[in-house]
């Protein structure tokens, strides 16, 4: 069956070239189907708990999509007459922002204020035109010691103020949505920094962050692909010398990434900043296979075979252990499928197709290329062979040195796991060249962080909320929650209760307190409310039915554990203060801060039962269960070294991180397979002792294991420059685990195995020694 | 009181004429416009006070509901907007509460609110009138009277609605607070009974949609809606109104539409 497919190829060249390119090309064009999905939301399941509380919390209320405008003076002084001018114009454009539904900033806020027994409701700032010094400070002191404006929308200072635009997508055409908001944000910004150059702009919010997601993906796919494409053709043209096999290997590589993302597209996946690097990592686990057949067969060649010969030999040689590394990875990336969140499972689902596409395409249309273009081999310089033969007699001559320390600095390091703490800061996904990133950045040092909680109070009864007893636990709570260190802000509708019994008993301030009858809140806010204008109702705070309200608590920026932490105590507030209501909270903070915990849960256990799999599949292919359980030591040690390095270097593990381990498994799997095969392989067929066999893997798998753990790591790095951090970080701890691995097999498992079989076989050590001679001449043959 | 009545006088619909066909001129669409406009007002006039009783349902996206019950009295004005006067029953903690407002087509509203927690009339100074009435999807520049001035027009044809043709008016509100940049009414041709309404917010997008049904005469001249669905396109929330016991000429006067009378509106 084997000798088939090889005598097709040769045959055939021409054929298989044409079938496999058509082929590509038809699947390819799905790839026009697939779309950028622009929304945070993607990153949760539909039955994800916290997002469906967070759904259900935005259909009573209003919905909390925004943009916010961060308008910050030159001058540090939001409160001139030109300033608060600029501020009037850019509140007024700001309604032209599609889909907007509310505009909030200083200058329109509604200002209520008694004068005898008239109640005034008015925007605080109405006309610029004649505003004196003193007019300018009172409208500061309004603004600055209110508590609905102060650090949301002012600063405590008064040097920056926000424009907030409340927007309401559709949701008809989400990718043209959010892009279409952004660009008229953008446009606006643009004309108000030309119209005023004495102020800087920056663009902060949920829908410029759903915005990040897809821009940082597309400038990914602009700079890193190529970067990677010059990375493989740098690798093999530089460690193979050849142009050919450099030229077929990146076809090999076009064409699983365009069947792939092609398939994709038929398939009715969506792309997301996670999936989006699948390219990236197709791309770089598909050089391997075209690395291990170029070498062999190169091997062959200069053995003085001719090329179609050569290939043959190379394919027959190479299809179980590429088949086997390839369906390894595959399992490894499939372990992805157990994650909470769809993009992880989406990305896990691309790359195993496109790496077991990668193998059929290095079997069919590879050497089918290699057939047809000429193919010059090069004499073969000796060095690299060396170098592998001296580190196989320095790893065997100092295996009892070596065995205890890598085995010291792998528990040491080990160690330091438990440092790691989960951490989904969803600002953090983008770094610092992220616009974006730099307007949250700024905006948490100056007003408030991103960390946003909303708490919705519910009495169950009609006009409930109007109950002095709810206020005055509402009214609590929110001082309770200002008073921790960690709040930036509580927006909540007592104060605006407070104010207006204040406004009703000709601003007394010894009235600024919750009315103590039902019926005179009920009153209060139905006055209120008639003199809003359009936009700045009650309707974000209140439901339809007055039965409950929202609350929405801003806090500095801080970990998930941190924030659930928070969640925590306010639970335990309600339950001790106040246990008649029912409260929820919600929101997209607290959705990042659990995903991380609930990931992790399920990818252990999918990466535990991709482990068993895989080693099932070494014992196997191995034909020893001993050696497939020997095998779980390199295959786990990277990743735990990798991890507790991490635990040292940042600590701060988030969704990307949690996958990593599944990821890596199916690929420094790779490493271990070739390397006990080949030693078993001088075991078992040729007879050697343990250092022999040792001896023999280095020198057959030694040269080709660092080249693709060379590819792998620089292909990961690439990805590691990402300006997606989830990306980057991602393939970042992916290539230091993958250089671990090869650092494991070359350094702990030889002398491990030496240990082993010493043990195991002491009886049987003598009569190894005496076919020494004649199995080292059989070594030099191969 | 709300949209489709009528209550200018006709000096002032005269002096409309006057002005508009001296001091500029009106392309074709919009003299077609205003004139259906001041035909519309013209059929409704003389119905000198009113009183009905108007629940309100709310519903939102959740499919929770919402119940308000309001008493309105009306007094027709000439020379200026009407007076009316809007007490509130339910929910129970608002009741007695008492909303008086002395419209006018242009300058600001006077409202005045009495307040039985704390037994205390207050004027209420606002240009606003483009927030949601009682937190339903009307505002309450929807409910108020309709006044020529307050608009300029632009006739667009004649459209079916309901198996009735309607003349389609665009109208573009002349306050600089109101919530719209226009709205759309759509008037059947026999009686110049308003039949639905499109609201365009200020960046011009399709905000609601105002639907009458059920239309009675009283007086064998006044055409009133008993059934009026507002539907909010952006939010997904509606409000319908339901009018009964309609009444008109009961003998209301100025005097019960003063600060004063506040305090004894029941």
């Amino acid at each position: 069956m084997r000798d088939k497919l090889y005598n097709f190829v040769g045959n055939n060249p021409f054929w298989v070239i044409l079938v496999c390119i058509t082929f590509a090309m038809v699947a390819g064009m799905g790839a026009q189907k697939l779309e950028f999905k622009n929304d945070y939301r993607v990153f949760f399941s539909e039955e994800n708990p916290q997002l469906t509380a967070f759904e259900s919390m935005q259909k009573v209320y209003a919905k909390s999509d925004n943009v916010s405008f961060v308008v910050v003076p030159k001058g540090g002084n939001v409160f001139t007459a030109e300033h608060l001018a600029a501020l009037k114009v850019l509140t007024k454009e700001s309604w032209q922002v599609p889909y907007s539904t509310r505009v909030d900033s200083v200058t329109n806020f509604q200002y209520t204020y008694a004068e005898e027994d008239d109640m005034i409701v008015e925007d605080l700032v109405m006309s610029t035109k004649n505003l004196t010094s003193d007019k300018l400070d009172k409208i500061k002191q309004i603004a600055i010691s209110e508590p609905l404006l102060v650090n949301k929308i002012i600063s405590k200072t008064g040097h920056v103020s926000v424009v907030n635009v409340t927007v309401q997508l559709p949701g008809i055409d989400p990718m043209a949505e959010t892009p279409q908001v952004a660009t008229s944000v953008r446009a606006i910004q643009a004309q108000f920094l030309a119209e005023h150059p004495d102020v800087e702009v920056y663009l902060s919010g949920m829908i410029m962050m759903n915005t990040s997601f897809g821009e940082a993906s597309i400038s990914d796919g602009s700079t890193l692909i190529p970067l990677m494409f010059l990375v493989v053709i740098v690798t093999i043209g530089l460690l193979l010398r050849t142009i050919t096999g450099t030229i077929s290997t990146v076809l090999i590589i076009i064409m699983s990434i365009v069947t792939t993302m092609g398939l994709a597209g038929w398939l009715g996946f969506y792309l997301t900043g996670p999936s989006s690097s699948a390219p990236t990592m197709i791309m770089t686990l598909a050089v391997a296979d075209c690395i291990h057949i170029l070498t062999s067969m190169f091997y062959e060649m200069r053995q003085g075979a001719d090329k179609r010969t050569a290939i043959v030999r190379s394919i027959k040689i190479n299809l179980q252990p590429i088949f086997l590394t390839s369906i390894t990875t595959a399992i490894g990336f499939l372990s992805m499928n157990f994650s909470d969140s769809p993009p992880f499972r989406d990305l896990g689902n691309l790359v195993a197709i496109g790496v077991m596409l990668a193998f059929v395409f290095s079997i069919t249309i590879f050497p089918a290329l290699l057939t047809v273009l000429p193919v010059r081999v090069k004499k073969q310089s000796e060095h690299k062979k060396d170098i592998m033969a001296k580190l196989a007699d320095f790893v065997i001559a100092k295996r009892k040195a070596l065995l205890p320390l890598t085995s010291v600095l792998i528990i040491a390091s080990v160690m330091f796991i438990p440092n790691n703490e989960l951490n989904d800061d969803f600002v953090k996904y983008f770094d610092e060249t992220v616009p974006y990133r730099a307007a949250t950045d700024y905006m948490q040092e100056n007003l408030s962080g991103m960390m946003v909680v909303e708490i919705s109070v519910k009495t169950g009864q009609s006009s409930g909320i109007n109950n002095p007893k709810y206020l005055n636990s509402v009214s609590d709570f929110s001082d309770w929650l200002r008073a921790r260190p960690e709040t930036d802000h509580v927006n909540t509708i007592t104060d605006t209760l407070k104010r207006l019994n204040k406004n009703m008993h000709g601003d007394d301030p010894s009235w600024y307190k919750l009315p103590d009858s039902q019926e005179m809140s009920a009153q209060y806010l139905l006055l209120y409310e008639m003199s809003l204008p359009y936009g700045l109702d009650l309707n974000n705070q209140l439901d339809v039915d007055k039965s409950s309200s929202r609350i929405v608590a801003t806090f500095k920026n801080m970990t998930s554990n941190e924030l659930i932490n928070v969640e925590e105590d306010m639970i335990e507030w309600f339950a001790e203060h106040a246990p008649q209501y029912e409260v929820d909270f919600a929101s997209p903070s607290l959705m990042f801060a659990h995903i991380g915990q609930r990931n992790i849960i399920s990818m252990l256990i999918g990466t535990t039962l991709a482990l068993i799999l895989i080693s099932i599949l070494l014992g196997v292919a191995l034909k020893s269960w001993r050696f497939g359980l020997i095998s779980l030591l390199p295959n786990l040690a990277p990743a735990a070294i990798a991890f507790g390095l991490w635990g040292l270097l940042s600590a701060q593990v988030g969704l990307g991180l949690s996958v990593v381990i599944g990821m890596t498994l199916g690929i420094v799997v790779d490493d271990t397979v070739h390397f006990l095969s080949k030693y078993l392989h001088a075991r078992r067929d040729k007879n050697a002792s343990a250092k022999e066999a040792v001896h023999y893997a280095f020198d057959n798998v030694g040269r080709a294991l660092w080249i693709t753990t060379f590819v792998l790591v620089a292909g990961f790095t690439v990805l590691a420059q990402s300006s997606f951090k989830m990306n980057a970080d991602m393939g970042f701890l992916t290539a230091l685990t993958i250089f671990i691995a090869l650092v494991v097999d070359f350094l702990f498992l030889p002398p491990l195995l030496i240990l082993l079989d010493k043990s195991k076989n002491k009886a049987s050590e003598s009569s190894a020694v005496a076919v020494d001679a004649p199995i080292k001449k059989a070594i030099e043959a191969v | 009181m709300f949209t489709k009545k009528i209550l200018i006088s006709a000096i002032s619909a005269l002096s409309l004429i006057f002005v508009s066909n001296v001091s500029f001129a009106l392309s074709v669409e919009e003299q077609k416009g205003l004139d259906i406009s001041m035909e519309a007002k013209k059929r409704d006039l003389g119905w000198q006070d009113s009183t009905a009783d108007m629940l309100m349902l709310l519903r939102n996206k959740q499919g929770q509901e919402s119940l308000r019950e309001i008493k309105m009295k009306s007094l027709e004005v000439h020379d200026d907007g009407d007076k009316s006067l809007t007490i509130f029953n339910k929910p129970l903690d608002v009741k007695g509460t008492a909303f008086l407002s002395f419209s006018h087509p242009i300058e600001s509203d006077e409202q005045w609110l009495l307040l039985p927690a704390l037994k205390r009339v207050k004027r209420i100074s606002s240009r606003n009138k483009s927030g949601p009435f009682m937190g339903s999807e009307f505002a309450f520049e929807d409910l108020s009277s309709f006044e020529v001035e307050k608009y300029s027009y632009k006739y667009l044809g004649v459209e079916e609605v309901n198996g009735l043709t309607n003349f389609k008016v665009e109208q573009y509100p002349v306050d600089e607070n109101s919530g719209y940049t226009r709205r759309i009414v759509w008037l059947d041709t026999l009686e110049y009974r308003i039949n639905k309404i499109d609201f365009y917010d200020r960046k011009d997008s399709l905000l609601k949609t105002l639907t009458f049904s059920s239309y009675k005469q009283y007086l064998a001249k006044h055409w009133r809606a008993d059934s009026q669905e507002m539907i909010n396109h952006q939010n997904g929330k509606s409000t319908e109104l339901k009018w009964s016991n309609y009444d008109f000429k009961t003998g209301l006067t100025d005097s019960d539409f003063n600060r004063n009378s506040l305090k004894r509106a029941r």
